[in-house]
């Protein structure tokens, strides 16, 4: 057999569904390359190697190329990965093509147009305003501009997959919907909500005023319809591994999702309590009252419930398939997990990291104890557990099959990506430790700390080990670019199979019907919605005088 | 293979916990922030934006003694620096720190005394701190608000009661 043509992947079925998830693919990965060099030079300021002059053709600044490491990686990585790979997995799960081919394809353009569109004035110093972009710092109105189309496009994939879903269920009214769709669905439905707030940001507040025809803005009611959006996001990103970690690894692992109904109850509990919790981001803003913070505190508190829940599905979905290969133990069976193959010991290990960035959550989330963490290096630190280590190794690894797939090529250099997998966890550890220890010496997050004056003599060794971590992510990152491009060009041996859906040990039909019912859920998340934010929300949005001047201060 | 009915009592003695532990830790969350007292930053009113030095108490920055080991402080955060940079109050003093912006967004940051606040255009940023130990204690802009971001922080000095 030899590798597949373009025209044998059209012929598939599912041909143009794969084109797809290619093309989105494709921009991910040079947002990550992108993302990752810049992330470099920030790791290496800390250990006191300033590289700016050297790049200062490209990269103006410290903030300026921090800038273009948040968007590409945070938002841009991320968000076109997925919006290839859920509709690819829900074709695939509902065995037939995306309900609008034409639509898929429009809203791909869309978005990379915006990506385009938003990234002129990003290269050109012109919008160095980070990716939470909080006002009165004022960029280029392209900048606005381009990440609301990017926005949009992923409501547009949101759709595609609403119809999708709606043309199968008319085929089968009585069957459960597969779990990879249904999670597929909920993600997606889950983020249109999310991004209400966002996209009221970005068309009431900051595209008029960066085009010049209102004259000023409100730093307040910028920032809590950011978070609105700001804390669900990160459940936007974190779904879609999870839908891997439910759906593949157990199979990839050998094994059976321990329970289907529990993962459908988990993923209907992200649903209801993504986005009604964004107030702890907000802790220690003036201008909101406490008692909303507190109640902001319980909400979050209450998502830590599915996360738990996702916890031990997972594991128990993994110690199915390590006892089938002949784990014995309470622990030990961990061991006999096929460590071999990259992309599901690049799965696993994301999951190990992530409890720890769990843990860390809880403590960012606990009301006053946020007086210890907030805007500290602890936070970044944090993030790059949950969205640098559980989404991103989790997507690195599931492009350890889906590239092959893709380009029907096997992996090339099985080793060399396990090499890769393990400097990633490695140097994560390594970097994230560092910056949390360095949040609790008092040192500020998002500052080039190798020119601050207030710099403490005690902080100089931890500072040297986020260097050492940043440059061992940044090898395994070249690495990880290495065999992808390897498979693409130098690859000769067709590809495996993909790894089928895992089975569940405890199957769909176990579940009660109100877990494949949509409308109960939707209204509670809205019931909810309504009472953690409205009060305020109304409050700001009627009271707040739009007169704040916006400056360009970089 | 497991039963259904052995998957469902896994199920049951894991989902017990897990409701068990986020409660147990709200509970210790309500006890320090009402028993002991720890509170976050709350809605403590606005000033216009672009008038701050002509509104109370921003039009009188610096150190005011108001009553025997308590203080008031009004600040104003700009482009980088803090004004007044640099307060002198004696050991064992509470401070009330009144904090504005006069442009973008900043931070207000004392480590050392748990004082954390954004300070934000257009909000009165409102928080307390009691300082016991003499001593320098740094305070640090948290919020990226420009070029020079890493050089804006000022200091408390806390002097020996004499």
């Amino acid at each position: 057999m030899t590798p597949a043509t373009a025209s044998e992947l059209r012929d598939r079925p599912l041909g143009p569904e794969a084109r797809m998830m290619g093309a989105y693919l494709t921009v991910a990965l040079v947002a990550l390359f992108g993302g990752v060099v810049t992330g470099l030079l920030q790791a290496l300021d800390h250990a006191g190697i300033n590289l700016y002059p050297w790049v200062s053709p490209f990269i103006k600044s410290y903030y300026h190329g921090l800038t273009v490491h948040g968007v590409l990686n945070v938002l841009v990585w991320t968000t076109f990965f997925i919006c290839g790979f859920l509709p690819y997995l829900t074709a695939r799960a509902l065995e037939r093509p995306l309900a609008r081919r034409r639509l898929g394809w429009a809203t791909f353009w869309l978005m990379t147009a915006g990506l385009a569109l938003a990234a002129i004035p990003i290269m050109g110093n012109a919008a160095t305003v980070m990716f939470t972009f909080y006002p009165p710092l004022k960029a280029h109105w392209a900048f606005y501009v381009g990440l609301t189309l990017v926005v949009a496009g992923t409501w547009l994939v949101a759709l595609n997959l609403v119809l999708t879903y709606r043309a199968w269920r008319r085929d089968h009214p009585a069957r459960r919907t597969p779990l990879p769709a249904f999670m597929s669905l909920v993600a997606f439905v889950m983020w249109t909500i999310a991004s209400l707030g966002l996209a009221a940001e970005m068309l009431f507040l900051l595209i008029p005023w960066s085009l010049g025809l209102v004259a000023g803005t409100d730093a307040l009611l910028a920032r809590s319809l950011f978070w609105f959006t700001g804390h669900p996001i990160v459940y936007f990103w974190l779904l879609p591994a999870y839908v891997s970690w439910y759906t593949l690894a157990p199979r990839q692992a050998g094994g059976k999702l321990f329970s289907d109904p529990l993962a459908r109850t988990s993923f209907l509990l992200f649903l209801v309590l993504s986005t009604p919790l964004g107030f702890h981001h907000q802790y220690t803003d003036p201008g909101i009252h406490r008692g909303w913070k507190l109640l902001h505190a319980f909400l979050t508190f209450a998502v830590f419930f599915p996360s738990l829940l996702t916890f031990f599905n997972v594991t128990a979905s993994l110690e199915s398939g390590a006892r089938a290969r002949g784990g014995k133990g309470w622990i030990a069976w961990f061991g006999k997990l096929p460590w071999g193959d990259p992309s599901l010991a690049a799965q696993v290990l994301a999951m190990l990291l992530f409890t720890l960035g769990g843990a860390g959550g809880l403590i960012n989330a606990s009301y006053n104890l946020n007086l210890v963490v907030h805007n500290s290096a602890w936070i970044p630190g944090h993030l790059h557990l949950t969205v640098g280590t559980a989404v991103t190794l989790t997507f690195m690894g599931i492009t350890y099959w889906l590239v092959p797939t893709l380009c029907g090529r096997a992996l090339l250099g099985r080793r060399l990506a396990l090499a890769q997998v393990w400097l990633w966890f490695v140097g994560m550890a390594i970097f994230s430790h560092a910056m949390h220890q360095l949040g609790l010496m008092g040192a500020p997050r998002r500052t080039m700390l190798g020119a601050a004056p207030y710099v403490q003599p005690e902080w100089a060794a931890t500072m040297r080990w986020v260097g050492v971590g940043g440059s061992i992510l940044f090898v395994s990152s070249l690495l990880y670019f290495v065999v992808i491009g390897g498979t693409l060009l130098a690859s000769r041996r067709p590809a495996p199979a993909p790894p089928e859906f895992a089975e569940a040990l405890s199957g769909p039909d176990h579940s009660p019907l109100v877990l494949d019912r949509w409308r109960p859920w939707l209204v509670l998340a809205a019931v909810l919605i309504a009472i953690a934010y409205g009060p305020t929300l109304v409050r700001l949005a009627t009271t707040t005088p739009l007169i704040t001047p916006g400056l360009r201060v970089w | 293979m497991k039963s259904g009915t052995t998957i469902y009592l896994y199920e049951l003695a894991w989902i017990l916990p897990s409701i068990a532990l986020p409660v147990g830790m709200l509970v210790a969350l309500a006890v320090t922030a009402f028993g002991a007292g720890i509170h976050l930053p709350s809605d403590a009113g606005r000033v216009d934006p672009t008038r701050v030095t002509e509104q109370p108490p921003f039009d009188r920055l610096g150190v005011r003694h108001v009553a025997p080991g308590q203080y008031e402080v009004s600040m104003l955060a700009q482009v980088w620096a803090f004004g007044p940079g640099e307060i002198r109050v004696p050991a064992g003093s509470t401070v009330h720190f009144r904090v504005t912006s006069k442009d973008v967004v900043h931070g207000f940051w004392i480590p050392r005394a748990n004082v954390n606040v954004m300070v934000l255009p257009g909000q009165i940023a409102h928080v307390e701190a009691r300082f016991e130990r003499p001593g320098e204690y740094p305070i640090i802009c948290h919020e990226y608000c420009g070029i020079a971001h890493h050089v804006m922080s000022g200091k408390v000095i806390v002097e020996p009661r004499s």
